[in-house]
């Protein structure tokens, strides 16, 4: 790759998802629009790659559109964090676009299929231009980039409920974007300034003001709404359970994820560690999030859809990164980051299985899953994988991030978190076993239809994705360096 | 410019409060989902209300370069607002679209109804 | 080939030979071949470690780095050593008897059940050969998980229901408390390698030992103190292989084993010793041993009653361990061993029972000894052992661990041997004497006219039988180890 090419990695980063889709819409083909998705999630992949390794020779960089300085221009800025969760982000969407089309084919209209990859590029595009910039406004405009087209991709779901469930994310999602964009406004007013590093230098002469304490507010209740913080999840549990297969399994493993890091990056990126000091909003999130944990995990027993329960399951995962967050120490983010990656693994192996079940027997009902373990070995093999590494069971990623989190908590003296951290992953027991048992303890009705196991391009991703949280979960190098890299660059303020 | 009364220097941003929890209220308070959106523009609304009004500066024209002009209004927030108008223009149309299809799926768009369809759905 | 290479070829000859079974499962004769060959292997490759450690050396072997400066090491030393051979040269007589056992009742899914006992053998070795407590916490929990299929086996309600309170209790000790321990001792001592004198001297103190040491007495759920100790009972609905050799020595002997390395290893007894609010577990031991055997003595069905058998014989370990005299460390080191060669073989005897007579409860056995003299002769001597009659193994632990409660002058526990034989004696004795001096009532019974087990069972029950009566004459391997241990 030329030396001018590598220089504009950032830029092609987002561009390329963004012009590629309208290029879907001009072909007007499935099959073409699905190559293009598949090439161009890959080619990000490989991007992510580059700007890693980039970043971890040489350090944080940035990249001014346009060529106008910073803090006037928009500035395109890669570091530690960003290049890891772009790296997530990348991965798993490459990773469901080899998965997608058998799945997407049974569950969508062909006369739209075409433009559900349109809708799934501009998702990409729009997380992956959240991580990148450097600017808070612009990340307003990617946020609603990649809401505005997940409510698109979400409302495709093969039930009339999807639809509402659509709806109900986009009253919601657009609710939390506004406050997110009254916030900036606040600091905009307070500092004159947008662009991330510049308002982090300003803010402290002003972070003892109303203006910016509101500001703050305002800022966290938006993207509180995005990633599913409790109590303001409440679209969440529909809006998986309904939509696309190969939707949910994106959805779950990347948009929350790209939320916590908008979090982590307004909260020690811009503000910096003492504006906890001015303001307890740590505590309120370390509460709000053991509810999280506890009642969110106990409700997912009671679930009867599996996909459901499932998106109870991340919200109360999501809780685990908040309580990283409201830790403010090395270890505390190191768990958030860390889950932040393991967590996508995770649930995007479990969603994938899901997918496949579904497009066997049009259902992921706990009824209608008994017995598949005898017909569907190998992905039900997948599925139980995957949900050890959910539970924490050790040589699996779930049992890292847990390790580090409770590790944050006894550095920190929190017995009771640790506690109730360990007792939320009891709970994941329970409602794990409950599907596991259906799978491979109950026999499937003999008026059943016969079913095979799913086809070998479902399988290769989904353990993919499998072999990652094993594979991650005993060689933690890549994973626990990344992110305790990306903590200690965050916790020590420098940008 | 003259006006005839003076306005207090905060009058903006009452009206943007009020705009704001207006819109929210009927967000919150409506069933209708048409009447919903209705309620999100006009909270939508208000931010660009907001962001106008901390631009504006006493005396300050638009700004063209030109020598009688020595103040001028801070045109960024303009520009951001553009933008954010929009993103408001698209969203209340993916909600009407939205509601379009509702309305296919379940005739009805009062919230009420719905949920009482998809109880009987599960 | 050097030390290190038999410890990973200990671990790893069962999960290749697990493979095998998993391949050849459409043949049985192969796959049960497959099954004894992988057993004599890695009975081979644990013996072979034995002249090392004898002889004072620690072979240890480093796998990978989970967390900085935390490795999944395997290190021998003389407890995992004992623990290591009693397991792997157990599974080569069950595997004989499984053989016998499995066919002469029909069982299903007979490769499942193989392929999953490969691998809690391997786990188990993995637990006695973990060289920190990080490696030891993961084989334990992989030896819980893998152990769920084979409690299940049949797939029937009831068997549901039990494997449900089997990984329940088993998984929320280990990961609630017993996580929270080790993640503990790590923030407080930054190493959780196993240290003769223990690691946490100066590092914890006052009521924090004692909070430490019931995260980690209870954590250790398969050590089954009271009242974690019901999945013991619900595990008997498996196979009665699984009950023989899981129930009875790999995974309680995985627990207590792993009571004995926290104390010795992680605290040291004599750091235990001074600290003055840790003798609590003396009397929740004492008060298992004892509640345990009075619960036997009501059981009428005949595993049930071994099961509550095990619980009390466990908790004479833990008790024995608890008292932190070297002598007493020295008996619970010595009836690991002793217990582990006396239950299988009631196990067995059990499990002939069934497969011979289809009986489960005492109160059927009424002279079955005239017609199964060689079941009920190995049932008789191992519940000697139980009791504690020379000449067998049951009694020299029995006699260490009394030596060290002397030693300390501790009453309570020298009172709770000396009922709890009592109580041993109770609920086995009339079994024996039944079994042999009463007439059968059972005529109008449908299997009235069984003779013995099929031959591979009364190989296997009678080898382990006579193992309890060797393991008194020819103590000299086992009490150099457990001297290695207590560093006397």
């Amino acid at each position: 790759m030329s030396v001018s090419l590598s220089a504009h990695l950032p830029a092609i980063q987002v561009v390329l998802p963004l012009i590629s889709a309208p290029l879907c819409v001009l072909f007007r083909r499935n099959g073409a629009s699905w190559l293009i998705a598949l090439i161009v999630s890959w080619l990000s992949l490989g991007i992510s790659i580059l700007l890693l390794e980039q970043v971890i020779a040489n350090g944080p960089i940035s990249y001014l559109l346009g060529s106008w300085a910073a803090p006037w221009g928009i500035e395109y800025k890669v570091d530690m964090l960003s290049a890891f969760v772009m790296l997530i982000v990348t991965s798993v969407g490459s990773i469901s676009m080899i998965f997608a089309p058998n799945s997407v084919n049974s569950e969508i209209p062909g006369d739209r299929i075409y433009l559900f990859y349109t809708m799934y590029l501009l998702t990409f595009a729009g997380l992956l231009g959240i991580t990148i910039t450097g600017d808070a406004f612009n990340l307003f405009v990617f946020l609603e980039i990649s809401s505005l087209s997940s409510y698109v991709l979400i409302s495709l779901g093969a039930e009339r409920n999807a639809l509402t469930a659509a709806f109900r994310y986009l009253i919601l999602g657009t609710v939390g974007a506004t406050f997110y964009i009254i916030g900036v406004g606040l600091m905009y007013q307070m500092t004159g300034t947008l662009n991330m590093t510049d308002l982090a230098m300003r803010l402290p002469a002003v972070a003892e003001t109303r203006t910016i304490l509101v500001a703050l507010g305002f800022v966290t209740v938006g993207i509180g709404l995005k990633l599913g913080l409790f109590p303001v999840h409440v679209w969440l549990p529909n809006a998986y359970a309904y939509a696309p297969s190969v939707v949910t399994a994106f959805l779950a493993a990347t948009a929350t994820k790209v939320a916590v890091y908008t979090l982590l990056r307004i909260y020690f990126t811009v503000f910096g560690t003492k504006i906890f000091a001015a303001l307890p909003i740590d505590e309120f999130l370390l509460i709000l999030s053991l509810i999280a944990i506890v009642s969110m995990s106990a409700v997912a027993i009671f679930q009867n859809n599996v996909k459901r329960l499932l998106a109870y399951s991340s919200v109360a995962q999501v809780g685990y990164m908040i309580i990283g967050i409201s830790m403010v120490s090395v270890t505390g983010l190191t768990a958030t980051i860390l889950h932040l990656f393991n967590h996508a693994m995770i649930k995007g192996a479990l969603f994938l299985v899901l997918a496949a079940v579904f497009f066997r027997i049009k259902s992921v009902k706990i009824e209608h899953m008994a017995g598949l373990g005898k017909v569907m070995p190998y992905s039900m093999a997948a599925f139980v994988l995957a949900g050890f590494s959910l539970i924490g069971v050790p040589l699996t990623v779930g049992f890292v991030s847990k390790w580090y989190l409770i590790l944050g908590a006894l550095e920190k003296g929190w017995w009771p978190v640790a506690g109730l951290v360990l007792i939320s992953s009891l709970l994941a027991v329970i409602y794990f076993w409950k599907v596991i048992e259906a799978i491979y303890f109950k026999t499937r009705p003999q008026d059943a239809a016969i079913i095979h196991e799913v086809p070998i391009t479902m399988l290769v991703p989904m353990w993919l994705l499998v072999g990652a949280n094993i594979y991650f979960g005993i060689n933690t190098e890549l994973s626990v360096g990344a992110a305790s890299a990306a903590a200690k660059m965050l916790i020590g303020g420098a940008p | 410019m003259e006006l005839p009364v003076e306005i207090p220097g905060l009058l903006n941003y009452w009206i943007v409060i009020v705009l704001m929890m207006a819109g929210f209220y009927v967000v919150i308070s409506q069933g209708n989902l048409v009447k919903k959106m209705v309620g999100l523009s006009v909270f939508q609304v208000a931010v660009f209300v907001l962001y106008i009004t901390m631009s504006k500066i006493d005396g300050g024209a638009a700004p063209i370069l030109d020598d009688a002009i020595k103040q001028y209004s801070n045109p960024l927030p303009h520009v951001l607002i553009l933008t954010a108008i929009v993103v408001g223009v698209a969203t209340t149309a993916l909600g009407l679209a939205l509601i379009v299809r509702i309305r296919d799926a379940y005739g009805t768009i009062e919230e009420d109804e719905i949920i009482e369809l998809e109880r009987n759905d599960d | 080939m050097s030390a290190e290479n038999y410890i990973l070829w200990a671990i790893a000859v069962p999960l290749i030979g697990s493979i095998g079974i998993l391949l050849a499962g459409k043949a049985p004769n192969i796959r049960e071949t497959i099954t004894l060959i992988t057993a004599v292997v890695m009975f081979t490759m644990v013996g072979a470690l034995i002249h090392t450690v004898v002889g004072g050396g620690r072979p240890s072997v480093t796998l990978l780095e989970i967390f900085p400066g935390l490795d999944i090491t395997f290190t021998v030393e003389p407890l995992g050593m004992l623990f290591g051979l009693v397991a792997s040269g157990l599974w080569i007589v069950n595997s004989i008897y499984s053989i016998g056992y499995m066919r002469g009742n029909n069982e299903k899914n007979q490769t499942r059940f193989y392929f999953f006992f490969a691998i809690a053998l391997a786990s188990a070795v993995g637990v006695a050969f973990a060289g920190n407590m990080l490696t030891l916490f993961i084989c334990y929990e992989v030896l819980t998980l893998c152990t769920f299929p084979l409690v299940t086996h049949s797939g029937k309600p009831e068997a549901m229901k039990s494997g449900r309170t089997y990984l329940g209790i088993l998984l929320s000790t280990s990961i609630g408390l017993q996580l929270l321990a080790i993640i503990w001792t790590w923030h407080a001592t930054g190493t959780l390698d196993f240290k003769a004198g223990g690691i946490l001297d100066g590092k914890v103190s006052g009521i924090a030992v004692s909070i430490l040491l019931f995260l980690y007495m209870y954590g250790i759920g398969k050590a089954a103190l009271m009242p974690i100790h019901r999945w013991l009972p619900a595990a008997m609905v498996a196979p009665t292989p699984v009950s023989a050799l899981l129930h009875a020595v790999a995974v309680v002997k995985a627990g207590v084993f792993t009571v004995v390395k926290v104390i010795v290893y992680i605290f040291g007894y004599e750091f235990l010793a001074n600290s003055l609010t840790t003798n609590w577990l003396v009397y929740v031991a004492g008060f298992t041993i004892l509640a345990a055997s009075i619960v036997a003595l009501r059981q009428d069905n005949l595993k049930r009653r071994l099961a509550y058998s095990t619980i009390s014989q466990l908790s004479y370990v833990i008790m024995a361990a608890a008292i932190l005299a070297p002598l007493s460390v020295m008996g619970a080191v010595l009836h690991i061993a002793a217990h582990a060669v006396g239950k299988i073989t009631l196990f067995f005897a059990a499990g002939s029972i069934y497969t011979a007579a289809h009986k489960t409860e005492v109160s059927q056995l009424n002279g079955i000894g005239r017609k199964m003299p060689w079941t009920m002769g190995a049932f008789a001597i191992a519940s000697f052992s139980m009791i504690g009659v020379p000449p067998t193994a049951g009694f020299l632990s029995k006699w260490y661990i009394l030596m060290g409660a002397l030693e300390v002058e501790h009453y309570f526990a020298i009172g709770v041997i000396i009922i709890s034989t009592l109580l041993n004696a109770g609920y086995f004795m009339p079994i024996i004497y039944n079994a042999f001096f009463k007439e059968a009532d059972d005529k109008n019974y449908p299997h009235a006219d069984h003779g013995e087990a099929p031959l591979p069972v009364v190989i296997a029950l009678t080898a382990t039988a006579i193992g309890t009566v060797l393991l008194f004459f020819f103590s000299g391997l086992p009490l150099e180890l457990a001297h290695q241990v207590v560093g006397k």
